[in-house]
């Protein structure tokens, strides 16, 4: 049967409209001698919630400003709609709603004033009403009068969510939006961002460190470590049981290594620090055990490791050492 | 624009720095004003001592509303940079030190626009400034003194001299000051907004303004013909009490006042036209540089 309708991830994507919202080609940023996104190129498409992920320091935040126009590209091109970003800034931001980093805001307004003057800066023709009503989606209205610097983190990051999404944008930006909160909030975080994409048919790019959290709400994503793309692709893909990465442990790890030279796997086993890492399809783990027993390795433990963060570690290890 | 700038003003008005300034003006033209009323006899022997022997002067009317005004003004319109720097300095740098610029920066505004905006706010706020000054300085010191003619005192080259105008002169004299003095404090305010986008905190602008202002006036007063002939002109502190050329009324050759008229008036407009030069300077510099800055903070 075809892979498409094999998985219901593909099949997802599929159905979602394939229509590129963000185009991003060849896209570099360099801070004097250092280079902080190098010639990176993705794209996300209508409805996606699309993860970006990467470790503190490799570019993700300086992607997304770029995005945002706060930062100008050293080179390399961006669309978005359609349009080239810059040329149509003012078109594309109208239909763009984002929080970047920390929710700040006006500390000595109240919530009801922040949200009304950014509404008014997004060219929205504010009412009382809608400005309640924003207040109470994110379940701030009854403290809409206090001062931003009575509220806690998880209500700033809120009331950044309302500022985000009062125009009623296209497309969302979300850099680091769980940065700070409790649990209870980062899973309310999670779940209006499924509601955005879900019901409500908006594009939302999220990076996060948190990345149990992409695997959970994200469809495609885009993994980049010190500036390069390292992986892009719909998270069940990269989590496809025929890339599983299997973390062996044995008495002798040079020696397996060595003789794991003469089979099927040795393109796919690298030497990890005190383990080695195998990457298999999920299917011949039981194989390869057979064949470890067979050639007398000693085997201590064997972990096959599936998760988006594994697989994340490890890619970024690979690079490192590479 | 003008939705923009209502945001602005608005911003401006919900923050409690806004009204030091005020605050502090307050409190100096009220010290003045109590000082002159309890002791102003004492002032005026002062300043008359050399020119009582050559002029009869009645002192009680000397000192009357429109003297206090000029008095209050050559003390306070030295000090008023820093007040103006207070506001404009924050302009910008305020903004990236709250983290909102990233914010303001993400909407569909025009960095031109915000730029421009801030600029608007920062002279509507001078502007302010002074017609509290005038409330203050003038009608209150009118109300206390009541209104007659003023003597200006002047030292012109080697020479002191006794100007009168008379009270039906003044008012006049006072705007056009007024407005002159709004031209020369928009200038110190162009220049902590442009100071401003560099810098995180508004304390740095602020400091580096004042700084500034200060540099430049002790170079406006070197006496050195080098620097008069070639950087006094140029500098912007040379201009700044430009507004005291309104009080010094035109004269007919045997040294009798002319009603209505200026000793140098052309003085005055050149002076406003290299002022109102610093301005589209420093603007035109601030929106350059804006336009191309990375916003990191």
């Amino acid at each position: 049967m075809n892979i498409l309708f094999d998985n219901p991830f593909y099949l997802y994507q599929y159905f979602s409209s394939m229509v590129p919202i963000i185009e991003v080609n060849s896209l570099s940023k360099k801070f004097d001698d250092i280079t902080a996104v190098n010639d990176l190129s993705f794209s996300v498409n209508e409805k996606d919630i699309y993860g970006f992920l990467g470790q503190n320091g490799a570019g993700k935040s300086t992607t997304i400003r770029m995005l945002l126009t706060l930062i100008k590209p050293s080179t390399g091109e961006i669309r978005v709609f359609g349009k080239e970003l810059h040329s149509n800034r003012h078109d594309i931001l109208q239909q763009t709603g984002a929080i970047i980093e920390r929710p700040d805001m006006y500390k000595y307004l109240s919530a009801y004033d922040n949200l009304s003057i950014f509404a008014k800066m997004s060219g929205v023709k504010t009412t009382r009403k809608l400005i309640m009503d924003q207040l109470a989606m994110v379940g701030l209205a009854d403290r809409s009068s206090s001062k931003v610097k009575t509220y806690s983190q998880g209500m700033k990051q809120r009331l950044g969510i309302a500022i985000a999404l009062v125009h009623d944008p296209k497309l969302i930006i979300l850099d680091e939006p769980t940065n700070g909160l409790d649990p209870q909030g980062i899973a309310d975080m999670r779940n209006l961002i499924l509601k955005l994409s879900r019901e409500m048919g908006k594009t939302v790019v999220v990076s996060s460190h948190l990345l149990s959290e992409i695997e959970l709400i994200a469809n495609r994503m885009l993994i980049i470590n010190k500036g390069k793309k390292i992986a892009e692709g719909a998270v069940s893909a990269l989590l496809d049981p025929s890339n599983t990465l299997v973390r062996l442990e044995t008495t002798d790890d040079a020696g397996t290594f060595n003789k794991l030279t003469n089979t099927s796997w040795s393109e796919n086993t690298k030497m990890g620090k005190g383990h080695l890492e195998i990457t298999v399809n999920k299917n011949e783990i039981p194989q390869l055990v057979t064949k470890l027993t067979e050639m007398g390795v000693g085997i201590i433990a064997i972990n096959p490791r599936h998760s988006l963060e594994d697989y994340f570690l490890s890619l970024t290890n690979h690079e490192a050492d590479a | 624009m003008l939705k923009l700038l209502q945001i602005e003003l608005y911003k401006i008005s919900k923050r409690s720095r806004t009204y030091i300034a005020f605050a502090a003006i307050t409190a100096i033209v009220f010290i003045f004003q109590f000082a002159f009323k309890a002791d102003g006899g004492s002032y005026m022997n002062m300043m008359l001592q050399s020119v009582q022997d050559t002029f009869q002067i009645d002192k009680s009317k000397a000192i009357n509303g429109y003297f206090m005004c000029y008095i209050i003004l050559n003390t306070l319109l030295v000090q008023v940079p820093i007040l103006v720097a207070l506001i404009a300095g924050d302009a910008i740098s305020g903004e990236a030190n709250m983290g909102t610029l990233r914010l303001i920066l993400t909407k569909p505004v025009s960095r031109t626009q915000i730029i421009l905006v801030k600029f608007a706010a920062s002279v509507i706020f001078t502007v302010m400034l002074l017609i509290w000054m005038a409330v203050m300085a003038l009608f209150m010191s009118l109300l206390i003194f009541g209104a007659d003619d003023m003597l200006i005192f002047r030292v012109k080259g080697e020479e002191s001299q006794i100007l009168q105008i008379t009270k039906d002169d003044i008012m006049w004299r006072y705007w056009a000051a007024f407005g002159y003095a709004a031209v020369a404090l928009t200038v110190i305010a162009a220049l902590a907004m442009l100071l401003s986008i560099f810098a995180e905190n508004s304390i740095g602008p602020i400091i580096a303004t004042v700084c500034i202002v200060i540099v430049c006036t002790v170079i406006s007063n070197i006496n050195v013909p080098i620097i008069e002939k070639n950087v006094k002109p140029w500098l912007f502190t040379s201009y700044l009490v430009g507004w005291k050329g309104f009080f010094y009324i035109g004269t007919t050759d045997d040294g009798q006042p002319i009603k209505g008229s200026l000793e140098n008036w052309p003085a005055i407009r050149n002076s406003l036209y290299i002022l109102l030069g610093h301005i589209f300077l420093l603007v035109g510099a601030s929106i350059w540089i804006f336009k191309r800055k990375d916003i990191l903070s």
